[in-house]
């Protein structure tokens, strides 16, 4: 994995900018939010102010978020496995392979994800019997499968996109060099595709960390289920929607807009380096 | 003056009290500074209306940039440029009056890669200037043919040659019918065998009275065309006259030496 | 009709493939109903969010730091948060303190309805994305080119207008052909507010009739071809915008 490693450490300047206005953004969300909570506990004075709700319920939310981010780990984990196989698949010498692969891609990459994690909801038993023992199969492993399906057509893509975008001459270089094709294709292409890879492989990670709310329409109770509970403990006060959802945007926020400049950055430097 | 005459007729005077027998473009100790770099360090120069000017020199030594600075495509740091009288450096400046008057053709073309020739030519007359569009393209066709593309009006840039593509931005520039024009280094991209279909058309453009003023490295073209030679170094105008006297007798050392390494 | 009703009746008592939404003309009904929403929610969101993205990315390039700080953080705001808590947030969120107003009847109801919330959220949501791809597909056209543009006597508005956008648009119709894949894929989500779009009524009609598997092939079929129309019209489009001469690989 010695490609993934930066040549030279990032210029500090480069970072400055990022972060300044990440930091400003985060404080943004954050002050609307304090204004807003504050606003209502004034015309409030005796029920808790929206932040001091929040407040109240965060480690609840916050483990309800953490979940989210489990659930986008493993089926980040699953997908781009199977992923890697399915996108080889379609680069490979066997026709009949190459072609169910890809369809198998296509089929997969232009279902909506919520659509795939009815199906993995519905039509996964919720548990198995193996070799004499009952392995359960509770929902959320099953919304991480959902969530799995489209990340392994998307990492198929990310995969042939990346071969297909090296030039054809390491290919022709490398076999005048008598490599086979085996050889070249784990030695020579794929070494020099992980780079091209990794600034969409993350790109797809933010965006199935974002997807993993899905969860809560087929009933895993992940943060924004964990969020209506929220609302409805507090008695339902309507004043308490927009600062609890806007809770939860700003936990994904600065989860995922890190990642976003980041990937940025792996992008501009390959740029760069081309 | 007929239809398919290039040069506009004279203007009136306007109420800068600018009359034709004085200079059309005017500059007047220009200096120009890119961060530390200062460019321009207090050029002045004169050119005549139906005058053919050519800047030369080493490169870096600023002739684009003083090409720029005189349709305001970059702003100066001080000094006067004016153009039939009208202050190029005035922050009121109307620029679509000043560019009007002022046509410009780039190194690179630049022609718009989305139209075809003859809609480049005739892109700014109808969006900026609101002619009428049946009148600009008769007059885009005129020019098509002045500069001999005739039959190739519907061709995109990408399917002319550089020559090709050049002599469309030069109708381009004509199709606004300015008072002057301003060639910055015209042929430098483009391959020796079509530099020549673009010197003659520039060449016939000078003969016919049109205000030319040219950046260039053509040598040849210079002593041939220009009525007076500029020469810049290391952002100063070190000597000026007209092309016999400068080529053959040059007095600074600069010029000789940079006239040593190109003739 | 009446004989391939009663083919479709046949097909599922021998073989179990309950196809209702074929024989039954109420759950017909209720699926074309539902694939009208579909339809029309991605054509509206398709149309605001390309006029979204247009409007972002020229006020990008304003010279005022006030109006591009404020369009980069709807950006990166809306691109970073999960389109469902957007749609959460616009629709009980926002929905519950914007005031009512009274209908023809003179009840009081919501300003906006669920459609319009979904229409609102969605279409910010695309938008973001498509500020961004426009941006880079400004970035593309070379500054000389402006620079011609300029010296011609264009405005900044006329620059963009017959110069930038046209070529930014061909530039980025790849990108733009992938977001607009998946806002129509998003639209799915508009189910959480109970939109009746083609998985809410989906879902209505499995209930009903106890035919998840069936309802899940057609679905993802029906998903699968609505993707592809999308992609023949935006191919078709990108070939009518094709310029001889002027290619993917010209435009770097």
């Amino acid at each position: 994995m010695a490609v993934l490693l930066p040549h030279k450490p990032p210029a500090p300047s480069r970072w400055r900018v990022p972060r300044l206005r990440f930091v400003h953004l985060v404080g943004f969300v954050g002050l609307s939010l304090v204004v807003g909570g504050g606003a209502f506990a004034q015309a409030n004075g005796a029920r808790l102010s929206a932040l001091e709700v929040i407040w109240k319920w965060s480690p609840l939310l916050l483990s309800g978020f953490g979940f989210n981010i489990l659930m986008s780990v493993l089926a980040m984990a699953l997908g781009t496995a199977a992923g890697i196989l399915l996108g080889l698949a379609q680069i490979g010498e066997n026709r009949t392979l190459r072609s169910l692969a890809w369809g198998a891609t296509q089929f997969f990459r232009n279902a909506p994800w919520l659509v795939l994690l009815f199906f993995a909801m519905f039509m996964i038993p919720f548990q198995f019997r193996l070799f004499g023992y009952t392995v359960p199969f509770p929902d959320w492993v099953k919304a991480v499968i959902g969530f799995s399906l489209p990340v392994m057509a998307n990492m198929s893509e990310i995969v042939r996109g990346a071969v297909a975008s090296l030039p054809s001459g390491q290919w022709e270089a490398a076999e005048s060099l008598a490599f086979s094709r085996r050889q070249t294709l784990w030695m020579i292409i794929l070494p020099q595709c992980v780079k091209r890879m990794l600034p969409p492989w993350m790109n797809l990670y933010s965006l199935i960390t974002m997807a993993t709310v899905q969860a809560s329409i087929v009933g895993v109770s992940e943060m924004l289920t964990l969020t209506a509970q929220v609302h409805a403990a507090e008695g339902g006060r309507p004043d308490l929607l927009a600062p609890l959802y806007g809770f939860a945007m700003l936990c994904f926020f600065v989860y995922c807009y890190p990642i976003e400049r980041f990937t940025l950055y792996l992008e501009r430097r390959f740029q760069l380096n081309q | 003056m007929t239809e398919t005459s290039i040069v506009p007729p004279a203007s009136p005077p306007g109420d800068n009290g600018w009359t034709p027998d004085q200079p059309l473009v005017r500059l007047v100790d220009v200096r120009k500074s890119f961060g530390q770099l200062e460019v321009l360090k207090g050029v002045s120069m004169d050119v005549a209306k139906g005058e053919a000017v050519c800047i030369i020199g080493p490169s870096g030594s600023g002739k684009s940039t003083l090409i720029r600075c005189i349709n305001a495509l970059v702003p100066i740091d001080a000094g006067t440029i004016r153009v039939e009288g009208q202050e190029v450096n005035d922050p009121d400046l109307d620029k679509l009056a000043l560019r009007r008057k002022v046509g410009m053709v780039f190194q690179q073309y630049n022609l718009f890669p989305h139209r075809t020739a003859l809609q480049n030519v005739m892109m700014a007359p109808v969006h900026v200037l609101k002619q009428d569009k049946g009148e600009v393209e008769a007059r885009a066709r005129a020019l098509m043919a002045k500069v001999r593309l005739s039959g190739k009006e519907n061709a995109y840039p990408g399917e002319l040659s550089g020559g090709q593509q050049q002599r469309v931005a030069i109708a381009r520039a004509l199709a606004m019918r300015p008072d002057v024009m301003l060639f910055d280094e015209v042929t430098a991209a483009l391959d020796p065998e079509t530099v020549k279909e673009v010197l003659l058309t520039i060449r016939e453009l000078a003969e016919e009275g049109m205000t030319c003023i040219l950046v260039t490295h053509e040598m040849g073209f210079a002593r041939e065309v220009a009525d007076h030679i500029y020469f810049t170094d290391a952002g100063l105008i070190v000597e000026h006259g007209p092309p016999a006297t400068f080529f053959s007798d040059p007095r600074d050392p600069r010029t000789r030496a940079f006239l040593g390494q190109i003739l | 009709m009446d004989v391939i009703s009663q083919w479709f009746l046949d097909l599922y008592e021998t073989t179990g493939i309950n196809l209702t939404i074929v024989y039954d003309a109420y759950d017909r009904q209720r699926f074309l109903s539902g694939l009208g929403m579909t339809v029309y929610l991605s054509l509206v969101c398709i149309l605001i969010s390309i006029a979204i993205g247009i409007v972002g990315a020229w006020a990008q390039g304003s010279p005022l730091r006030v109006v591009r700080g404020l369009v980069n953080g709807f950006v990166v705001l809306f691109r970073n948060t999960p389109p469902l808590v957007q749609i959460f947030f616009f629709y009980f969120g926002l929905g519950q303190i914007l005031p009512r107003i009274e209908d023809a009847d003179g009840m009081r109801v919501p300003l906006l309805t669920n459609v319009q919330w979904a229409i609102v959220s969605l279409s910010l949501f695309a938008g973001a994305f498509n500020v961004e791809i426009f941006r880079s597909g400004i970035e593309a056209v070379p500054r000389t080119t402006t620079e011609a543009a300029e010296a011609l006597g264009y405005t900044r508005f006329g620059i963009y207008r017959h110069i930038l956008l046209p070529l930014a648009l061909r530039i980025c119709l790849p990108s733009l052909n992938n977001n607009l894949v998946n806002l129509l894929k998003t639209t799915t989500l508009a189910y959480a507010i109970a939109v009746p779009e083609t998985l809410y009524v989906s879902k209505q009609i499995w209930t009903d009739s106890q035919n998840v598997p069936v309802m899940m092939i057609v679905l993802l079929c029906v998903y699968t071809t609505l993707v592809g129309i999308l992609v023949f019209i935006m191919h078709r489009w990108e070939k009518a915008l094709a310029i001889p001469g002027y290619g993917q690989g010209a435009a770097r």
